[in-house]
């Protein structure tokens, strides 16, 4: 069906056509319409999940690896301080091998208090063992939930999955959206080892060293697998429903010389600058990140690069710009900016191209450079 | 691409008239972006809100800074806030009701939302509902058709006075 939708309500529309088992969440600025919208589908009976309504994101959590282990199909969202609330749940779903799926709102963490968008929360969970993809529009908030749970649940890969959305800029705004008739695409989940109430067992989580790194290499083998079963599943979705995804979102990359690296909203804002710089004749790419964990192999060679972060790892520097560097053996010209929701127009990317010092840190908005 | 910005105050429909305009763009099989200017909303305080409408897909994300058309659904609002900021030379206003003051030389549209929707009895918690008449009134403009408007307007509400609204702004805006 064709009609127009916010991020929200397209994340909370593919968690309807995915059919989840279990739904547990806590509402959290600028999440809030997911839970609502789902809540409501669930009274309306659209939907026949249990929702959980917890009183607080690391329960939610809790509530969904409870739910996960018994094998049924489970989900939750939320934004910032909820995701770091749930922290501790968040590393326990991937080490125990949970396919659950989660939409973050990307928020800004406070103080000072602030409900717009940054990347900084779902970054501080990079290490946990949870694939994360970044997108852009809210047919790609649609596209991906629905891919999230295929991906998550699949038998190499057996991890979970954070979708995340930019706050506000993607989570309110409203545009078209083509929901879809599923069908087969998201098979039934077959969860090894599910914990069965018929075949009650006892069951000791205590793991020596000698095991344990066997179980962290695991995780990291299905993290590398998860690169080819996002690829199939990419392009199972374009053969059944036709719109094309990848691990980047390239735009006019190949003869560029210059190639804007950022995540989210900032990266379609890009693409109008790369029109802009080629109407001027610099020949300038966009290149969205959209799977962040697996990280993508990037061929960045031989062109300048201008990464744009809307995150920051205080006394290191951006984390996107970090990720490229390491790599990519790249010397990115890195800038900050639309932390805490700053406005960020593809004039300002523009400049930051035109004015890039490939080797330094620019803060926009700060004039100097650092 | 057409840019549209919407000022009224909390409560009184700016970002509902920005989702139907959208829907009702996305009807007549253009490209549509709605979205509200991200703040702690309350009541009563002035809002804005965005449409941008084109024929090729919307990539643009932060805010309008050129509006091609500006909508005033509170007068009031002007007392406090520049509602002309950067509006385009050329540009469009659409005032609810008689305005007396100087928009500057604009080509300016007036039509009476409130006295329709109190007409109708389109009244919601106390405040006359001014985001489907609104849609009547920019059809007449020709930023949308009628037939998607009230398409748009059908789909987003089953209490059939809001189309009844909107063409009763279409009939009485005088272009």
């Amino acid at each position: 069906m064709l009609t127009i939708a916010t991020g929200n309500k397209a994340v909370a529309c593919a968690v309807k056509d995915a059919n989840p088992g279990v739904i547990a969440a806590y509402p959290i600025t600028p999440q809030t319409e997911i839970v609502e919208q789902i809540a409501e589908y669930v009274t309306n009976g659209e939907l026949k999940s249990m929702y959980i309504p917890v009183e607080s994101e690391h329960s939610a959590m809790a509530a969904c690896i409870g739910a996960s282990i018994t094998g049924t199909r489970t989900f939750t969202a939320t934004s910032s301080h909820g995701l770091l609330y749930m922290h501790e749940m968040v590393n326990w779903a991937a080490g125990a091998r949970l396919p659950i799926v989660m939409a973050n709102v990307n928020r800004a963490l406070g103080p000072g208090w602030n409900i717009w968008a940054e990347h900084t929360d779902s970054l501080q969970e990079r290490d946990t063992g949870w694939l994360q993809v970044y997108v852009s529009t809210v047919q790609e908030a649609y596209d991906a939930t629905l891919m999230a749970f295929r991906i998550a649940e699949h038998s190499d890969v057996m991890l979970p999955v954070m979708v995340n959305l930019d706050g506000f800029s993607l989570s309110h705004i409203n545009q078209s959206l083509e929901t879809v008739n599923i069908g087969d695409f998201i098979p039934p989940l077959h969860l090894p080892h599910a914990i069965n109430i018929a075949e009650p067992r006892g069951y000791g989580t205590l793991t020596s060293p000698e095991e344990y790194f066997k179980f962290r290499w695991d995780i990291e083998r299905s993290m590398r697998d998860s690169v080819r079963v996002i690829q199939e599943t990419e392009e199972d979705f374009t053969r059944r429903f036709g719109r094309r995804y990848g691990c980047t979102d390239d735009y006019r990359c190949e003869d560029a010389d210059v190639v804007v690296v950022s995540m989210g909203t900032l990266g379609k804002e890009a693409e109008v600058a790369v029109d802009t710089l080629r109407s001027e004749g610099i020949k300038a790419g966009s290149m969205r990140i959209r799977w962040f964990r697996p990280f993508p192999v990037l061929d960045l060679k031989g062109r300048d690069v201008v990464v744009i972060d809307r995150d920051y790892s205080f006394g290191y520097g951006g984390i996107l710009a970090d990720a490229i560097r390491a790599k990519c053996r790249a010397e990115p010209y890195s800038v900050i900016a639309g932390l805490g929701g700053q406005e960020v127009t593809y004039e300002d990317i523009a400049d930051f191209v035109r004015t890039r010092k490939p080797g330094t840190e620019f803060w926009f908005g700060v004039t100097e450079h650092v | 691409m057409f840019e549209i910005r919407i000022h009224s105050r909390g409560g009184q429909g700016g970002v509902t008239a920005a989702k139907l305009l959208a829907l009702a763009a996305f009807r007549d099989h253009k490209y549509a972006t709605a979205c509200p200017f991200y703040g702690a909303e309350r009541r009563g305080a002035p809002v804005v809100s965005y449409v941008r409408i084109d024929d090729t897909p919307i990539r643009i994300y932060s805010q309008i800074k050129k509006p091609d058309l500006v909508i005033v659904l509170d007068n009031s609002v002007m007392d406090v806030v520049d509602v002309l900021h950067g509006l385009k030379p050329g540009g469009l206003v659409l005032l609810n009701g008689t305005h007396t003051k100087d928009m500057k030389g604009f080509l300016t549209y007036s039509v009476d939302l409130t006295g329709i929707a109190l007409r109708l009895n389109l009244v919601v918690a106390g405040s006359p509902i001014l985001n489907t008449p609104v849609i009547g009134a920019l059809a007449k403009m020709g930023i949308v058709t009628m037939d998607s408007a009230k398409s748009a307007i059908s789909e987003m509400f089953s209490d059939t006075r809001n189309v009844e609204a909107a063409m009763a702004a279409y009939e009485e805006l005088v272009l």
